[in-house]
């Protein structure tokens, strides 16, 4: 509702200022009136072109009348002219009147606020690289076509074939960082940051979609599978899938004419050629963005970097040059789905803080009228029965349904209508409710994942219970499947019918129970990302509380100095503490330790503990934000603790402040300590980039200096890349050995020796060091009790888990709970600060309501025959039923069950009742159905 | 996506697989159902988390019961497959449909009738 989609056009220009901008649009014609068309695709049936399907990766064929994916938004079609031959036929198709051949370009404005740029990228185009042979060798294909070859909506439809003959492939090799890390060849000298998670995962669903064996070989510079949980996705593929994973950059790819198989030719670890054959090969293209993404960004004066991608400051990462102008996603930066959907409500955040002081004003209000009691009435059925154009009507007798739909018991009135779902007929609905007092309604048509809203509307509109609805689903689940069959599916109509008329009668008026919102967040965690999150709300409005259980802000990051950039980390620590302690809307508890927590989403009660006061503070608050951080590991491992020439990089990097690299001939840097071994399996994300932002310091203070790098994957991820190049440039020496074979430490007079077998040399190399700096990986701050007080889960590394990897990553699974910066797990500054004021946005949808509805599905019980067995406690997933001591009763709180019944069914004396999904209006659909079987 | 698959097939829509009851299928079978089948989501992808285990223990316990009263107990199944694998439904109403047309109509059918 508070989103206007403007689709098929481009910004022109945006003039005007912060709060008030100008937006200039070129709308280019659809040709079809997206409100008009509901999307029933007879158009498309009837269109005689033949086009090119961009969608699927040019890999089949659409009509001209088209839509791009079975689930765009919205869901309405197009024409596309440079195909369509103009012969009418889809006009006179269309029932709707959607067609509108004399659609033309217009031109329009928006007034708005505040402007996201999220033009995106595109997959890189390796046309280029003859080398690949891809548009040469038919089976050479990109991971885009690969995608779209793996999809169940894809030109195969999920089976997995090659393009050539349509073979089951039995081996296939990808080639990772293509059109990525390589400034020789095409310029783009930063690290997708995407493609070794989704050959992986490519990897995996091609051995999954095979019939028989499948060889799968990876072939990478370094697998950067840096994200939360995405090294042990990895150790799956490797481990237990047995996808193979060969560091080689592939030299060169030769066909074979006569089975169209490919000849791989490489150099292995050793220098030595190789040759294998594959019988399809996938290219992990990278992101790029595209030059006309680049123009806009231009023609707004948005400054770039060479890459085109947003130049940002590592502080303010989705801010741009131009004030009130945000963007987010990979325009932003190489990255994948969570980082983008965190950039996404990091933008909205800073973009709606700007207006927060109009927030609500532009909202269209719905009043709606006083509901009927009609608890004591018998059910009175109205059946409404679509034609869904000629989707329904052209296959199912629909006034044979709607005739038959007379005689069920209960029902009062019938009809029958073209579009059940256009305005005029929803308009007609109200009318037949209150002209024939109907107080349930069956609406025959389509699907109630797409429409049970809008009908639940219409009953609301008119004063009747929305939960009085039920759908009968004769299209999706009859027509379209049973078209040859229209007999068959008329009957299977009047089945549904039957069904969801046995069910209205059923069902009961239902409550959406409303509370109130107390406005207040709470903030716990006074690290980087805690302040963003306070000021984040605070600028939004929101009265929050600051916890931090130091006596100082600041966490982890007062102990670092500068960004990989070269970013003052202090210098912004101190602005940024600034900020929020003179932050009139927030205030800052430090010494603060949480001992009690109460309450759901919307109502949460928090006790603090603060040092060198007695009495506890009770805070109230709607929300609140985790932000306890992480630290970095103490480690056990090459004399450290022993030998004060070992130290992390921490330690490092401050010794590089205070006295330089003077003195030091030699610096050995050992990557993945306490990361990617058996004891802690994930990657650290960070290490990488920081071994490099040191070894690039001690270059800086002396070039003389030796820096030598001992790592297993070098993950430089996105524009982080450039340093590693340049590290590379300024002469600091990579060595990659095998995770079975670690670097050896020794103490001497002399130094301390580093041996480390060297995989070109295939031989061990001795290192004199005088220092030698470990990479010690993040370890998740000490949540033991917080986290039982506040029952919030954490995965086995100590880290706070989010509802959704790719969806919610800065919720928490409670609603009204989020989670933001290395508390989630590691991460660098800057992506912690957008986590922040994403967790921040997140937390703003609910701080701006002044009541939430609750859904009315939630499980009850009926205490009177409960026998407090428990099961129920035991097996919510949520832990939601609760015996309460003092009562005696189990508790079933509505705010917090998610309505997944498992209560329900698993009660044994059946005193818990699912709202809506009784056993009652379950078994009478089963009832009905029966009943009439074989008659 | 339109894909044909066997008419006799009617689905009741349930928030959840771990709503399905044990009652409900035997209550189908009670009333005359050839065959009934739980499709949930893929394990481990639950919405609810573990929803799709419970009702997989629920119909592997009907299938006991079935068997226990003389009735295939292979009338009743669980299928797990995501929401976007429409040929994947589709494949699965037809493999159930052949299936239960082997094994031959509901022996109760008759016997309540008669």
């Amino acid at each position: 509702m508070n989103i206007d989609l403007v689709m098929c056009s481009e910004v022109k220009s945006i003039s005007g200022d912060p709060g008030n901008f100008e937006v200039s649009l070129v709308n280019h014609p659809r040709y079809i009136d997206p409100v008009k068309c509901t999307g029933c695709g007879e158009c498309a049936r009837h269109c005689p072109v033949t086009a090119v399907n961009q969608y699927n990766m040019k890999l089949d064929d659409r009509r001209a009348t088209y839509i791009e994916y079975a689930q765009a938004v919205p869901l309405a079609f197009g024409i596309d002219t440079d195909t369509c031959i103009g012969c009418g036929l889809c006009e006179n198709m269309c029932i709707a009147k959607a067609i509108k051949y004399d659609d033309a370009e217009r031109e329009s404005t928006l007034k708005v606020g505040s402007v996201i740029l999220s033009v995106g990228s595109r997959g890189f185009d390796p046309s280029g690289l003859d080398y690949l042979g891809y548009g040469k060798y038919t089976n050479v294909v990109t991971s885009e076509e690969f995608e779209r070859i793996l999809s169940a909506s894809g030109p195969y439809f999920g089976h997995l074939m090659r393009p050539l003959d349509r073979e089951e492939p039995k081996s296939i090799a990808w080639l990772q960082c293509v059109g990525s890390r390589d400034a020789n060849r095409c310029g783009n000298g930063y690290c997708s940051s995407v493609c070794c998670m989704y050959a992986v995962k490519e990897s995996m669903i091609a051995k999954e979609h095979v019939h028989g064996e499948l060889d799968c070989v990876v072939f990478n510079m370094d697998m950067r599978t840096f994200g939360k949980d995405y090294e042990k996705y990895y150790l799956r593929a490797r481990d237990k899938e047995g996808v193979r994973f060969i560091k080689a950059r592939v030299h060169s790819i030769i066909e074979v004419p006569e089975t169209g198989d490919l000849i791989i030719q490489y150099a292995d670890e050793a220098g030595k050629m190789k040759e294998e054959v594959f019988s399809m090969v996938v290219l992990s293209v990278g992101l790029q963005v595209q030059p006309d993404a680049a123009e806009l960004a231009q023609r707004l004066d948005i400054k770039l970097n060479k890459y085109h991608f947003v130049d940002s400051d590592p502080f303010a990462p989705v801010a741009t040059s131009q004030p009130g102008i945000y963007t987010c996603g990979v325009l932003q930066g190489p990255k994948d789905i969570p980082g983008s959907v965190t950039e996404a409500s990091a933008a909205a955040c800073l973009a709606g803080a700007e207006l927060a002081e109009a927030r609500g004003t532009d909202i269209p209000k719905v009043e709606i009228p006083k509901e009927m009691d009609v608890t004591d009435q018998d059910p009175r059925i109205g059946v409404f029965v679509c034609n869904c154009g000629i989707n329904i009507g052209g296959v199912v007798d629909v006034p044979g349904v709607k005739a038959y739909a007379e005689t069920l018991p209960n029902v009062v009135y019938t009809d029958e209508n073209l579009f059940t779902c256009s305005q005029d007929t929803q308009d007609k609905i109200k009318e037949k409710i209150i002209e024939h007092n109907l107080n349930r309604v069956v609406v025959a048509s389509c699907s109630p994942k797409t429409h049970e809203a809008m009908f639940m509307e219409t009953l609301e509109a008119c004063g009747l219970n929305k939960y009085l609805f039920e759908m009968a689903n004769i299209r999706n689940q009859d027509s379209w499947i049973h078209s040859k069959e229209p007999e068959v599916a008329t009957k299977k109509a009047k089945d549904l019918v039957r069904m969801a008329v046995a069910r209205a009668a059923t069902l009961r008026t239902l409550h959406e129970k409303v509370v109130p919102i107390n406005k207040q967040a709470l903030v716990i965690g006074g690290g980087v990302a805690g302040m963003n999150a306070a000021l984040s709300l605070g600028n939004q409005g929101f009265n929050t509380v600051l916890l931090e259980k130091e006596t100082e802000l600041g966490g982890f990051s007062r102990k670092l100095h500068h960004t990989i950039e070269g970013a003052d980390v202090q210098a912004y620590l101190k602005t940024l503490v600034d900020d929020v302690s003179g932050h009139d809307k927030i205030e800052v508890l430090t010494g603060a330790r949480i001992v009690g927590f109460e309450g759901f989403k919307g109502n949460f009660a928090t006790e603090v503990a603060l040092d060198g006061v007695d009495k506890k503070r009770k805070i109230d608050h709607g929300v609140f934000i985790v932000a306890t951080g992480a630290g970095e590991y103490q480690p056990k491992e090459f004399l450290y603790g022993e030998d004060d020439r070992v130290l992390t990089q921490v330690a490092l990097s401050d010794r590089l402040e205070e006295k330089g690299a003077d003195g030091l001939d030699s610096v050995v840097m050992i990557q993945c300590v306490g990361s990617r071994n058996d004891e802690h399996v994930e990657c650290s994300r960070i290490c990488c980039q920081n071994a490099v932002k040191n070894a690039l310091h001690i270059k800086k203070l002396n070039p003389e200096t030796q820096v030598y790098v001992l790592y297993r994957d070098i993950r430089t991820y996105g524009l982080l890349e450039d340093y590693f190049t340049e590290a590379r440039e300024q002469g600091v020496i990579f060595i990659r050995f095998d995770e079975d074979a670690p670097p050896d430490v020794r103490s001497a007079s002399e130094g301390m020796l580093v041996t480390v077998k060297d995989h070109i040399l295939q031989q061990n190399v001795e290192i004199r060091a005088d220092l030698v700096t470990l990479s010690a990986g993040m370890r998740a701050e000490d949540t033991d009790e917080m986290s039982q007080i506040m029952k919030l889960n954490r995965n086995p590394e100590g880290y706070f888990i989010e509802a959704h990897v790719k969806l919610r990553p800065v919720d928490m699974p409670s609603d009204g709970v989020f989670l933001c910066g290395t508390a989630h797990g590691p991460k660098l500054i800057t992506e912690a600060i957008s986590q922040a004021q994403a967790a921040a946005s997140r937390a703003t949808t609910f701080l701006a309501k002044d009541a939430i509805k609750l859904s009315a599905i939630t499980a009850k019980v009926d205490v009177d025959h409960c026998v407090k067995c428990l099961t129920c406690v035991r097996s919510c997933p949520f832990g939601v039923p609760e015996f309460n001591i003092n009562e005696k009763v189990i508790e079933i709180n509505e705010a917090i069950c998610h309505g997944c019944g498992v209560c329900a069914s698993i009660c044994p004396r059946q005193t818990i009742h699912l709202s809506f999904y009784d056993d009652d209006q379950i078994m009478c659909k089963i009832d009905a159905l029966l009943e009439a079987e074989g008659t | 996506m339109r894909l044909d698959y066997p008419a006799n097939i009617k689905i009741v829509r349930l928030p959840c697989t771990g709503k399905i009851d044990v009652i409900h299928l035997l209550r189908a079978f009670q009333k005359g159902a050839d065959g009934v089948y739980v499709v949930g989501c893929l394990e481990g992808t639950c919405h609810y988390n573990e929803g799709n285990f419970r009702a997989r223990e629920r119909v592997e316990h009907v299938r006991m019961l079935l068997e226990e009263i003389g009735l295939e107990g292979d009338r009743v199944r669980m299928y797990n497959l995501s929401s976007g694998e429409g040929p994947t439904f589709a494949a699965y109403a037809k493999e159930m449909t052949d299936h239960i047309r082997s094994l031959g109509p509901n022996p109760i059918k008759n016997s309540t009738k008669a």
